[in-house]
Parts: C-alpha cells; sequence; structure tokens
C-alpha cells in the first residue's frame, strides 16, 4: 500500500512516499523535509509533490494518507491538518490521523520512551510509552520542570524528541515525526482499511481570548 | 468555459465559491457557500484569530463539499483557483492557501493566490456586470476602509486613501458597545439608527482643510460618542440610545460619501462601487445615492450577500484573472496578512 505522510507539528515542514507491505515494517520511498517554523504553509505542498516525483510516484498513485495532528503550535500544525483534508478530499482517499508523539516514537520501540516536542511558552507537549510502543500517558502539555518530576512514576528509561528539559534519561531516536514513523503508528488502521477516524486536531490550549470587562471611561469620573 | 474556484479565509467567514468564465468572457456565480464563526467571537466583542483559524479549518471541507453540491459540479470540472492570499489574519488566511494549494495540486490546475480587497470588487461584476475603467471603489467593512481607483479589476488598483486608525465597521462594534447593543454593531445601530433623529453633531475626522483628502479617522469619532454618553450619565439623565446611534451614523456616513464623491470627481470617474460588511448600512447607501445622483455619478452597491466576505467574490475575481491571461502563482505561494491593495494576485 502507498502511504502519502504529512506533518507540521513541530517546526519540521514534513512529506514523506512510503510503502506499507502486508506483513512488516513501512520503507521510505523519498521524503522531503524543512526546517523552519514558519514555512509549513508555503513549503508542504511543494513537499508532498516533490516527494511523490523523487519516489516515481503520482497523487493517482496514493492509496491513503497519514496526518500528524499534533499535538502542536497551532498555526503550522493547521496547515498539515488541512493540507491533508483537501488532498485526501479530492483524491477520494482516507486521511488516517496519528497523534504526531506517536510517531516520534513508533521509531524507538523499546523501553519504556518519554516523548517531548517544544509547545512554546516554556512548556513541552509530552506522552509516555510502554516497552512495546502503545502509548501508556498523554498527550498533554506541562512545564519540563514539572514533567521532570513525574519521570520516575512512569517508568520511562529514555527520552525522544527535542532537547526541552533535564530530564536523567538517554536520549534515543527522532526531534520530530519522520514519515515511516507516522506511517508505522497508522499501520493497524490503514491495514485495517475503511474510514479513517477525524482528522480533529490536538490543540491542547483553549484560544487565548479574554471577554472584555467594564467599558473603560474616556472622561474623568 | 472555465470553472474557478475560490476559497476565502482571511477573517471569521469560511467561504468557497463556484463562477463560471464563458468564451464571451461573462462571469456567473454558480455556488456561494459561507461558514461563519462570528457566533463565537461576540462574547469577546471582536474577532479573535485563533477561533477564527479554528473554525477555518474545521469548516473548509465541509464548504468545499456543499459547494460542488449546489453548483452540481465534481472537483475534476475546476479548472482553475482562487485563494485568498491576503490582507488579512495570518493564521485564517493559511488555513485557506495551505488548501487551495493542496487542491491544485490534487487537480492538477493553476492556482492564484488573489487579494481580498479586490476580491469585493469583484462581488460588484457578478451582479451588475463589467466595470467601466476607471471607475472608484469604497470598501468599507470590520476590518477595512478604503478608497480605491480600479482602472482595471486584475491589473490596476490604486489606493487614494484608507483609514488612519479603526475600521468603519470597528467603530461600529465600538459604538454598540458604549450603547449597550450587541456584537457585531452594524445592525443593532443601524436599526437604532432609524428610530431617532442625527441631533447630536458629532467631529468628522480628517475633514479640515489640511488633512489628507482621502484618508479616514473614526477613533475620534468613537471617543466623542463615549464622552458624551458619559456627561449624560453624569448628569443622571438616560441615554437616548437612538439618537445616539443616529447621531454617529450620521457622522460616519457623511465622511464617507463626501469623501467618496469629492474623489470621484477629482479622478474623473462616474462609477461607483460601494462594498464591504458596512455597505449594507442603509444610510451609507442612502446618502451615497444621494450625493451620486447630484454629482451625476452611477452608484453600484452587491447585494448584502454579495459585499460580506465570501468565497464567490474570489471565485469572480479569479475569473477576471483568467480572462486577463494573468500568470497564475507558483505552489510554494505563501500568504501575506499585509498584502497592498495594489497587488491583486501574487
Ligand atoms: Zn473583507
Amino acid at each position: 500500500m502507498l502511504v502519502l505522510a504529512v506533518d507540521t507539528a513541530t517546526p519540521s515542514v514534513t512529506a514523506g512516499v512510503v510503502e506499507l507491505p502486508e506483513d512488516g515494517a513501512p520503507v521510505l520511498l523519498a521524503e522531503r523535509v524543512t526546517v523552519d517554523a514558519k514555512a509549513h504553509g508555503e513549503l508542504l505542498s511543494p513537499h508532498v509533490r516533490d516527494a511523490l516525483a523523487a519516489a516515481g510516484k503520482t497523487l493517482a498513485d496514493v492509496d491513503a494518507l497519514v496526518c500528524g495532528v499534533g499535538p502542536g503550535p497551532f498555526t503550522g500544525l493547521r496547515a498539515g491538518i488541512v493540507t491533508a483534508a483537501a488532498l485526501g478530499h479530492a483524491l477520494d482517499r482516507p486521511v488516517h490521523p496519528v497523534c504526531s508523539l506517536d510517531g516520534i516514537a513508533a521509531q524507538a520501540v523499546g523501553e519504556p520512551l518519554l516523548v517531548v516536542t517544544d509547545a512554546r511558552r516554556r512548556e513541552v507537549y509530552w506522552a509516555a510509552y510502554a516497552a512495546d510502543g502503545a502509548r501508556v500517558a498523554g498527550p498533554e502539555v506541562l512545564a519540563p520542570a514539572a514533567l521532570a518530576e513525574r519521570v520516575a512514576e512512569l517508568g520511562v528509561t529514555r527520552v525522544a524528541g527535542g532537547e526541552l528539559g533535564d530530564f536523567g534519561l538517554v536520549r534515543v531516536g527522532a526531534w520530530a515525526p519522520t514519515p515511516v514513523g507516522l506511517v508505522a503508528a497508522a499501520a493497524s488502521a490503514l491495514r485495517a482499511g475503511g474510514v479513517a477516524g477525524e482528522l480533529t486536531p490536538l490543540y491542547l490550549r483553549r484560544p487565548d481570548a479574554v471577554e472584555p470587562g467594564a467599558r473603560k471611561r474616556v472622561t474623568p469620573a | 468555459m472555465t470553472i474557478i474556484l475560490g476559497i476565502e479565509s482571511s477573517c471569521d467567514e469560511t467561504g468557497v465559491g463556484l463562477s463560471r468564465l464563458d468564451a464571451a468572457g461573462g462571469i456567473t456565480l454558480l455556488a456561494d457557500e459561507v461558514a461563519s464563526s462570528v457566533e463565537q467571537h461576540a462574547r469577546f466583542g471582536g474577532v479573535v484569530p485563533e477561533v477564527a483559524s479554528r473554525a477555518h479549518l474545521e469548516s473548509l471541507v465541509p464548504a468545499m463539499r456543499r459547494a460542488f453540491d449546489t453548483a452540481g459540479l465534481r472537483l475534476s470540472d475546476v479548472d482553475a483557483i482562487a485563494v485568498t492570499s491576503g490582507p488579512g489574519l495570518a493564521g485564517a488566511l493559511l488555513v485557506g492557501v495551505s488548501a487551495a494549494k493542496a487542491y491544485a495540486l490534487a487537480l492538477d490546475v493553476p492556482l492564484y493566490g488573489a487579494n481580498h480587497l479586490a476580491g469585493h470588487v469583484a462581488a460588484d461584476t457578478l451582479e451588475h456586470g463589467p466595470l467601466p475603467s476607471p471607475c472608484l471603489a469604497l470598501l468599507v467593512s470590520g476590518g477595512h476602509t478604503q478608497l480605491l481607483r480600479v482602472d482595471d479589476l486584475a491589473t490596476s488598483i490604486t489606493e487614494l486613501g484608507s483609514t488612519i486608525d479603526d475600521a468603519a465597521g470597528e467603530a461600529y462594534d465600538k459604538v454598540a458597545r458604549i450603547l449597550d447593543l450587541p456584537y457585531p454593531g452594524g445592525p443593532p445601530i443601524d436599526a437604532a439608527a432609524r428610530r431617532g433623529s442625527p441631533s447630536i453633531h458629532f467631529p468628522r475626522g480628517l475633514t479640515g482643510p489640511r488633512d489628507a483628502a482621502y484618508d479616514f479617522s473614526f477613533s475620534g469619532l468613537k471617543t466623542a460618542v463615549a464622552r458624551w454618553v458619559e456627561n449624560e450619565e453624569r448628569a443622571g439623565r438616560p441615554i437616548p440610545v437612538d439618537d445616539v446611534a443616529a447621531s454617529f451614523q450620521e457622522a460616519v456616513a457623511d465622511v464617507l460619501t463626501a469623501k467618496a464623491v469629492r474623489a470621484a470627481e477629482a479622478e474623473g470617474v462616474d462609477t461607483m462601487i460601494i462594498s464591504g460588511g458596512v455597505a449594507a448600512n442603509s444610510r451609507i447607501k442612502e446618502l451615497a445615492r444621494e450625493r451620486c445622483a447630484a454629482a451625476g455619478i452611477t452608484l453600484r452597491v452587491p447585494k448584502p450577500r454579495l459585499c460580506t466576505d465570501n468565497g464567490a467574490m474570489i471565485a469572480a475575481l479569479g475569473a477576471h484573472l483568467v480572462k486577463a491571461g494573468v500568470a497564475p502563482s507558483a505552489l510554494d505561494l505563501s500568504s501575506n496578512p499585509g498584502l497592498p491593495v495594489d497587488v491583486i494576485s501574487v
């Protein structure tokens, strides 16, 4: 099965073309990745086009899409989700949502793992995974120091993702989801076929908006 | 025959429009789907960019499906795509532009990053046909207040003036808050104004002899209204909401139409278009009609549905761009929140 994977939950603008065999691990055919937190809207579609060309494929060859749905800083995250949704609509192919942290964890299966990515505002998005790769906690957003205090309780021994705090763990894996990681995280849903889940972004924060208080007077009381 | 898909997401309306450009150059509107997040902003008294952006993401593909259902078309019928690439809210624009690029890539059709303000002018051609060249456009909404000279909708638009502080619609929202009227302020102020009389004289901003002839300012007007209301409150008198609304609206309508007519005369144009959400205002339309008639200027105001933000206006502008043979945008097109009005397509 030919899968197109995209993710914009981190500063990485990621698009990849991946072959998912009936059994066994996904195989990367081609990918285009640029690290630029401000370029998601600009570069994602060109990356899709160029990755397909490098793989010797066209959009018509794509059987399904996989899209990282965060958690991620809001603006860039939406570029990936709406691109995947529009491609899925135009091609009439299913688009499978994947928690972007799962896409990082899927490339580092082994011992219990903590995945952290940058949530900005001095906080991190995080999730914890068991030795078999199953997510056992998160995704949530926390300050690195508060997360560090939970490391013992989570029972994790390694950390993947960005260098975003001192967790006293062995660093492994990628700092952003890779196309293969995203497809691996969605492999059972892809193989089952059928209707894909909702492409609901994992914002984990409410919009910054305050209801106005009493009107300010312009004349002295 | 060419089918153009238009996508708009610059503020709080997710718009998808479909237009048809026929061999003779005529443009017909086939679908105009709008999903608005205005109710989600009401309790904040103004558009919250993050709330608007989230709503665009949820609404875009469903609005696309509805538009194609309405028009009885399939995606494969699309020959070109136009999308608002600016000006507007950064996060909101990004949703529409990203989607448009993906559709253009998947359907293998040309993509035009188009100017939202030119789209407001193009909307009128859906209802009243081709524009004479040159003509004048007054755009008034919650986001813009602009006086434009339009020589060619696809290639040549010049800004004569704009607001130096609040947009006209923003002033309506702020005055509505002073008068305890709901958001958005345009419709309730218009309704109250029709019951009242413009008996209070509020200042007309930037109308002095040495002020910029075609620029606008509404911040001082808003403050004057607040000061007047506070003085009445302090004196223990009830606020004549209808009269305050009528007097405020008269000041806005007076300045807008006076400057627009003066610009039309100075530029020697005989046709004026008024578009944007505030163009639906009854007094602005009435006063513009009177003053244009007196000056021998033909006034064109599209119906309210076409005045507010929508995908139809972008589908219309797209048709004008295709018709003029303008070069399409590259797939690495990016949105530009501050896109100047003279850049009609990028
Ligand atoms: Zn507008």
